[in-house]
């Protein structure tokens, strides 16, 4: 820990007058403090900034506002002058006028504006009959108040994402009831990263609909990878890492470096960097002009025995280079040629002709798309390897349990008892045996989600040793994840994305953890 | 240092890493022997063979009622009668299996059925020739539920209930509602009923073969593998290479033929074909379904558990008609049977996930 960063603070300034006032929040995830002791304080007619790297604790802390995580003893939260019982009871925070825009706006698509709109209201309210077009002319005049010039009575999904959001956010304001109440009591919204999927126009739109909000009086917090965006809309800022406050910056005054040195920090990295050799000159797997959703054109080539990372912040397009890839999510074009295998058409990649040219992907979903949880450790490990089970009377099943212990053993599952069901396992161990479900097929290129997502510290180590000697065998490794720190640690290269696309690449001593922070961070501002 | 050391020594400590997994994995297969082995837990024991005991103890009890049902001969025609439901339920187990309904196998054994009959009496087809063209039927009649399934993703509750009810309305159509049976059947009769193998009919002992043949393929090959996970993961089957539509058609398509197959035995045992009876069999044969998803493989739909399900549920009903109760105790018995089962079933599930 970096001495340098000052202990948490009563929040300056805080007063009867502020919107919110969070003091002392906690919060343990097993045995490590996801939250420690942090404080947030948010002025009435603020737009206030929370910024964080991954694991920071900015979403827990906002799990907590919303009343999804219970906090440790200790906390308070006021909020417009009223004392909040910890946990957080979210109709009782709504009651007090504090509203969340998530970034699955909770929109019904196939429902019309109004539909939507009313739908709190429709849930609750003791109405016998609804007059329509009453209902439509009211939501056209709400929205026109915001500036929106919308069809109330056209479906969610006829809207741009862009005023989607924009529709989301004004729903969330009005939902709330008066600007200000009777008890002086006004809103206070929290927009949770609700920018990276919009094009910059709907960006410059979602800003303004913000400044209108304020202008009635209402306060925003503003939750964002983004920091250009942060400088731009917001006037003060907290910054969290690794689950302390670090920071709160007057905006105006702060330049876009002081926020990347706060987010990122200059602690030393721990970790001894185990590295295994240098890649090799051979390329195992070229991969070009990739276009896929919200990513590409990419070209990218894996050298024999090369790990790649790839990172970048959210919705850059870098988790969705595996899955393209591989066929597990479609691909609107690109090539991949594999060493003595020809060209594939990755628009028309499957994932059985994917295993067959000698891919493996293991995806973030664990127990979605993964494995299945209910199947024992075996069943799970041995779908792929099915057609080598078979024995004189069908599928050798004293073979299976052996290869499944086997693989128990070189993966260090523990426990080794490969007739459990997958989801007794912890997380990590569960994702032992889904690595090794794919590495026993000696792929030639592996393809990894967020594999040490959710994953302890042991066990991330023996994961990471695994895809070490996977790579040392010959196999080419692209590893998708915002563990800047584990990237660091195993990679031979890293590719930064924004936007889509791959922008920079960090080899050598430039692969470490505080650069690639950086340059996520750098990259953003110079595409937008 | 130099890199070539580096290197050298990098791959020094790579070789050391493995051989120490390899030695692990030596060790550990001993003990992992052990416990492959699983120990006897009551727990689980309970739950894979519940079911039997259950089966014991109703026996018993009326039994204790009725010494009626402590005598062979109910048992034996019960074991021959009950044994179409064994078909049909094996008919269903396979698409449930893969995570589909298939409504529409009642109807398939009725037209099948029908088709037999009428091909062999009206327009004297030999019954070999017939069988084959009954289970073409069911075989089409399974594509057709696949296509709409799987093309125009529509749940298969839908298309197979109305593509049941359409195969129905084809039923009452070429049979023009009435019964068809002939002399000529009793070829098939004698092949399936009145011939008896240890006093049970064969069409009980055909039944035994079915069961047989699909406890293999649920549990010693790839595809029945497959089958499991299409119906419980389906995205982790697709990206594990599996050809989860493909899967799924085969299932669907497979009920149709083992249903078709029930028609044809249904025929043997009734020396007639009868446009409406079919559908009376389509709530047993989900309640044994469901039922024997909680016995000997918990939590998984499979064939012994289906087979004794059917058994269980028929012997309670034997024993209440005994007893002086009427007909009616059939719907209750079937009707309460299934959502008892799945509400067993929902049980067993949670257990397992609790563990």
């Amino acid at each position: 820990m970096n001495p340098a960063v000052p202990a948490a603070r009563p929040a300056a300034g805080a007063s009867a007058g502020d919107a919110l006032v969070v003091e002392n929040l906690s919060k343990r995830f097993g045995g490590e403090l996801a939250l420690n002791g942090v404080s947030l304080s948010v002025r009435r007619g603020e737009v206030h900034g929370l910024l964080g790297a991954n694991g920071s604790g900015k979403s827990t802390l906002i799990k907590i506002l919303a009343g999804f995580h219970a906090p440790e003893a200790g906390g308070s939260m006021r909020l417009f002058g009223t004392e909040l019982p910890l946990p957080v009871r979210a109709d009782e925070a709504k009651a007090l006028g504090l509203a969340f825009v998530h970034q699955n706006l909770a929109l019904i698509p196939t429902l019309s504006l109004t539909e939507n709109m009313r739908l709190t209201h429709f849930a609750t309210a003791p109405d016998w009959r609804i007059s329509w077009r009453r209902e439509h002319d009211s939501v056209a005049a709400t929205l026109a108040r915001y500036g929106l010039r919308l069809n109330p009575r056209a479906p969610i999904s006829s809207l741009s994402s862009a005023e989607q959001a924009l529709f989301a956010i004004v729903r969330a304001v009005e939902d709330l009831g008066p600007a200000v109440d009777s008890a002086g009591r006004s809103r206070l919204l929290v927009l949770d990263e609700p920018t990276p999927f919009l094009p910059r126009v709907g960006v410059d739109q979602l800003f303004a609909l913000v400044r209108r909000i304020v202008s009635e009086g209402a306060s925003v917090i503003f939750v964002s990878h983004d920091i250009a965006e942060v400088i731009e809309i917001t006037d003060r800022a907290t910054i969290l890492r690794d689950g302390l406050r670090v920071d709160v910056l007057n905006t105006r005054s702060a330049s876009h470096e002081d926020f990347v040195e706060r987010i990122v920090g200059r602690s030393v990295t721990l970790f001894h960097v185990h590295k295994l050799g240098a890649a090799k000159r051979s390329t195992v797997a070229r991969i070009s002009d990739l276009i896929a959703p919200g990513l590409g054109p990419l070209g990218i080539e894996v050298g024999k025995g090369e790990i790649i990372g790839l990172t970048g912040l959210i919705g850059s397009g870098f988790d969705r280079v595996c899955a393209a890839t591989y066929g597990a999510a479609p691909a609107l074009g690109g090539r991949l040629e594999l060493e003595g295998d020809g060209s594939i058409d990755l628009a028309e990649i499957e994932p059985p002709r994917a295993i067959q040219a000698g891919l493996a992907y293991l995806p973030a979903d664990r127990l979605g798309a993964a494995g299945v949880g209910g199947l024992s450790v075996a069943e799970n490990e041995m779908l792929p390897v099915l057609e080598r089970m078979r024995g004189r009377f069908g599928l050798d099943r004293r073979r299976m349990a052996r290869t499944a212990l086997e693989l128990g053993a070189t993966f260090n599952v523990k426990p080794n008892a490969p007739l459990l069901p997958l989801m007794a396992l912890s997380g990590g161990n569960q994702q032992k045996a889904l690595v090794a479900k794919w590495l026993q097929t000696k792929p030639r290129l592996i393809l990894l989600d967020e594999p040490t997502q959710g994953v302890d510290v042991g066990a991330r180590q023996q994961l990471l040793a695994a895809l070490d000697e996977a790579s040392l065998g010959g196999a080419g490794i692209l590893l998708a994840s915002t563990d800047w720190e584990q990237l660091a640690q195993i990679c031979h290269r890293v590719i930064v994305f924004a936007r889509g696309l791959a922008v920079m690449e960090l080899t050598g001593a430039r692969l470490n953890e505080e650069t690639i922070a950086e340059c996520c961070y750098h990259s953003m501002t110079r595409i937008a | 240092m130099s890199e070539v050391d580096h290197e050298a020594l990098h791959a020094y400590e790579a070789r050391i890493v493995a051989l120490e997994a390899k030695l692990k994995a030596i060790e550990t297969q001993f003990v992992g022997q052990a416990e492959a082995a699983q120990p006897f837990e009551f727990k689980t024991a309970a739950e894979k063979f519940g079911l039997l005991v259950a089966w014991a103890i109703l026996i018993i009890g009326f039994g204790l009622l009725t010494p009626t049902m402590f005598t062979w001969p109910p048992y034996a025609s019960m074991l021959g009668f009950n044994s179409i439901i064994v078909v049909l339920t094996l008919a269903l187990i396979l698409p449930l299996t893969a995570g589909d309904f298939d409504l529409s196998v009642a109807s398939t054994l009725t037209l099948s059925a029908m088709m037999v009959a009428i091909l062999n009496v009206r327009n004297g087809v030999p019954i070999p020739v017939a069988v084959a063209v009954a289970v073409a039927i069911g075989a089409l009649i399974g594509a057709v539920n696949a296509f709409f399934i799987l093309y125009f993703r529509i749940h298969s509750l839908i298309v197979t209930l109305g593509v049941g009810y359409f195969v129905n309305g084809v039923v009452l159509w070429v049979s023009n509602s009435a019964v068809v049976f002939g002399q000529s059947l009793t070829f098939l009769v004698k092949v399936v009923f009145t011939t008896r193998l240890f006093g049970i009919a064969l069409l009980f002992w055909y039944a035994l073969i079915l069961t047989i043949g699909l406890w293999y393929l649920f549990e010693f090959t790839a595809t029945g593998r497959r089958l499991l996970f299409v119906g419980r993961g389906r995205e982790v089957a697709r990206l594990s290479g599996v050809k989860v539509e493909r899967v799924r058609a085969g299932a669907l398509i497979a009920s149709g033929i083992i249903a078709a197959l029930a028609g044809v035995l249904y025929v043997g045992m009734r020396g007639s074909a009868d446009p409406s009876s079919g559908q009376a069999f389509l709530l047993p044969a989900f309640a044994a379904a469901f039922l024997g998803s909680t016995a000997i493989y918990p939590g998984r739909f499979n064939p012994w558990g289906a087979f004794v399900a059917v058994f269980f549920l028929s012997t309670g009903i034997l024993g209440l008609n005994f007893l002086g109760a009427d007909s009616y105790v059939q719907n209750l018995f079937y009707g309460g049977g299934l959502v008892i089962a799945v509400s067993i079933s929902q049980l067993v599930r949670k257990r397992q996930a609790m563990d």
